[in-house]
Order: structure tokens, then sequence, then C-alpha cells
């Protein structure tokens, strides 16, 4: 099921994308596998063709899918595509840590420190019986 | 074989208090186009050139490859149009007028529309004149979708509807384009609709078309930039900024021609750029609409 948020302030295209990699990082979609043609896609989730074209486009780009000419589309055969979306997520975020850091004029040692102390509080609260 | 569904080429109306001038207008078949506009703008005068209801000064008009006004009657067999003006006979059933168009067009599906009737919540068995606001819309709406015409042309399709029936509504022009080759028109005040589920939007103020592009590529091309400016720094005029509003040191920049170099070229500029923000298309439409009313004063 997709769904398409009015408070999310990224553009639908963005959503959607999301929201495929999610599909296949859950194993939903497994690697090789057909997908939904576009046009089908866009009257399921009931938004425009030419954004969820543009949603594909860019999965292609990433080699997340591969569109067969007159076979149609499907998750990337390497089978490791989920892990590699986890791993591009996890790089958004510490990119986004970063950015956040450099504003605030933190330096990287005491970026790594609290990143350090996260992981250790993490680390005890899973520990911990309940 | 056209590959529009719709051709308007310098197309101009004068009216006492209104002109529409030089209208350039393509419809791709197989997509749905959004018309965007302020009240007055012009949409519904478009709308009705297009369906032969009102005749051009000038200009040549096509729809589904057929001239308009004259090869009308030919185009109108394929053309489910609707507009709040239209009007269904009060004194008979929304049943009775299913089987009127049912008699009339070859291409009526009356399994979906008795989907539609369940879908939209109505009762074919009652009379017209019983029905309320939202529900004369539905049943209009139902009556054009189940001929499943070639082109739509819906005027403001989903004003007045409540919020289930207007994504019903939505949910069902997306469906159309399941089938290859088909082409929806629409008009809205609701800028949700239209970039939800348009691939083309065109935008139209004081009888002129600012814009008519591609979907992804026009919101794409609007962005905010909010920006800290220390003191003594001079914020650059730079292309692609059409408004920058600056209320102590911080200032917000819209752009409507974004380049991935602007934020360089404002942090060059000695401004440090917080954010670059995605605009929604309503915000988008503001912006746009004031901007051109300023061009047009200047």
């Amino acid at each position: 099921m997709f769904v398409i948020s009015q408070t999310d302030k990224r553009p639908m295209y963005l959503q959607i994308m999301e929201q495929m990699k999610q599909r296949i990082a859950v194993g939903d979609w497994a690697a090789g596998q057909a997908i939904p043609s576009i046009r089908q896609l866009a009257v399921d989730i009931g938004v425009s063709v030419i954004t969820v074209k543009r949603a594909y486009l860019e999965l292609e780009r990433e080699g997340v899918i591969v569109t067969r000419q007159g076979k149609g589309c499907f998750v990337a055969l390497d089978s490791n595509v989920g892990a590699r979306i986890r791993e591009q997520e996890l790089a958004q975020h510490l990119e986004q840590a970063v950015r956040s850091a450099a504003m605030m004029g933190l330096s990287p040692k005491n970026l790594e420190r609290r990143i350090r102390a996260i992981y250790e509080r993490v680390a005890d609260a899973e520990k911990e019986p309940v | 074989m056209n590959d529009y569904a719709i051709e308007l080429s310098g197309v101009c109306k004068s009216y006492r208090f209104f002109d529409l001038q030089n209208i350039a207008l393509r419809l791709n078949c197989g997509t749905i186009m959004g018309l965007i506009g302020p009240n007055g703008a012009g949409k519904s005068t478009t709308i009705r050139i297009l369906m032969g209801l009102v005749y051009p000064d000038r200009g040549e008009v096509r729809v589904l490859g057929h001239c308009i006004p004259d090869a009308q009657v030919a185009a109108k067999w394929d053309i489910g149009f609707a507009s709040d003006d239209m009007r269904l006979y009060d004194s008979m059933t929304l049943g009775w007028h299913i089987n009127f168009l049912k008699s009339i067009y070859s291409s009526w599906d009356d399994a979906y529309a008795h989907l539609l009737l369940k879908r939209f919540g109505l009762n074919s068995e009652q009379k017209i004149k019983g029905l309320s606001h939202g529900q004369r819309v539905k049943a209009a709406l139902l009556l054009v979708f189940a001929r499943r015409p070639k082109l739509l042309m819906l005027d403001e399709p989903t004003t007045g509807l409540d919020p289930v029936a207007r994504h019903e509504i939505l949910r069902e022009l997306t469906s159309v384009m399941a089938e290859e080759g088909r082409s929806v028109l629409f008009s809205s005040q609701n800028t949700q609709d239209i970039e939800q589920i348009s691939d083309q939007i065109t935008f139209i103020d004081r009888g002129r078309i600012i814009d008519s592009v591609d979907k992804e590529l026009y919101l794409d091309r609007w962005r905010r930039l909010r920006l800290e400016v220390p003191d003594g720094v001079q914020l650059p005029t730079l292309p692609g900024v059409i408004g920058i509003r600056q209320t102590g040191r911080l200032a917000v920049a819209i752009a409507n021609a974004f380049e991935p170099h602007l934020p360089n070229a404002y942090e060059n500029s000695g401004a440090r750029v917080h954010a670059v923000e995605n605009m929604t298309l309503e915000e988008i439409f503001v912006a746009n609409v004031e901007h051109s009313r300023e061009e047009v004063k200047a």
C-alpha cells in the first residue's frame, strides 16, 4: 500500500521512491521480481503517470530497478539490493548529522564523541532485561 | 494519427471587460492536464472554446483531430464534458438519465455505471431535484465517466464535494490512464488535486497562459531558499530568482528557474544558506500570480 502524505515536505516522486525501496528492503519485492508498470502503479496510487515515471527513472539510475524493453520493470538482480538501500539510508542520515554539526560549529571529534555516547546508550538499552 | 488530444494556437477572444490573448496549448494523448488560475483568469472560457460553446475571434482549435467549432458534432461523440452550470432534468431520476445516455452512446459501459453508482453512494431511483449539490455533481460525472470517452473535459469537477467524494473523483480520473490513449483536461481551484494527478500543468492569469509545462519539471524549477544575511552583506540580484523578502538578518528567496549553483552564488556573496526547500503547487501558484502581476504593472 503506497501512501502519499501531504504533510511530508518532499516531492511525491521521492515519497514513491522511498516506499518502493522499503518494499524491496523488507523483502516484499525480491531481487529480480517483476514490479508493476509505471502506468499501473500510477493508477494504483492515484497519482500522475509522469510522477511515477520520474520515480522509476531515478531508481533505475540508482541501480535499484531495471527496465527491459518490451518485458517490463524488475527489481535489480543484485541480491544485495536490500542491504544497499539500507546502506544508502545510513549514508544520508550521517551526512545530515554532519551538516547539522557543521552548522553548529561542532568539531569532528566532538561529533564522534556524541555518536559513541548514543551507541553506548542504545547498547545499554538492549542489554537491559525488560 | 494525431498525437495531440487538444491543440490551440493563436486563440483570441475579446469581451467588454476581459480578453483571452493568444492562447496556445497542446495536450498529448494519454495524459492529464490540470488547468489552474485565479478566478476570472479565463479557464472556463478556454474550455468553452474547446467545446465549441464559445467561438474564438481568431486562432485555430483542434480537438481529437477535429476542427472546432466546425466539426464539433463529430468531436463530441468522443468527448465527455462536465461543468457546474450543466443541468440534468430535475423531475427525472438518475436511472432515467442513465438509460437515456445508454440509448445514445454505443460506448456506454453499464457495469461501470453501476460500479460508480455504488462508489459515489448514489441511488438510481432518486429524482434529480432531491439531490444535494454534491450528489448532482457526482451524478453528472457518473454520466460522463460511464461513456468512457477518449477525452474528458471537466470544468472544476471537484468543487463543492466532500473530501471522500473528491478522492473518488480523482481516483476515477487517474484510472482513466489505465487505458492507452485516453486524455483528461480539468480545471480546479484545488492546487493539491492538480499537483497530485496532472502530467502537465497549465497556468492562466488575466487571459494569458503564463506556463504550460511538464509537472515534474515545473515543480523542480521552483525552490525557496532560506538565507541568513550578516550585517553589511547585500544580497545580489541573481538570474532565476523572482523575489526576495528580508526582515532583519533573515531572508527568503524564491527561485522559478532554480539551478544547483544558486546556493553557492548566495554563499559567495557572504550570505549563509540555511535551507533549500521544495515548494508545493499552492505556494508556487501564489508566488507566480504575484510575480506576473508585478511584471504587468512594471
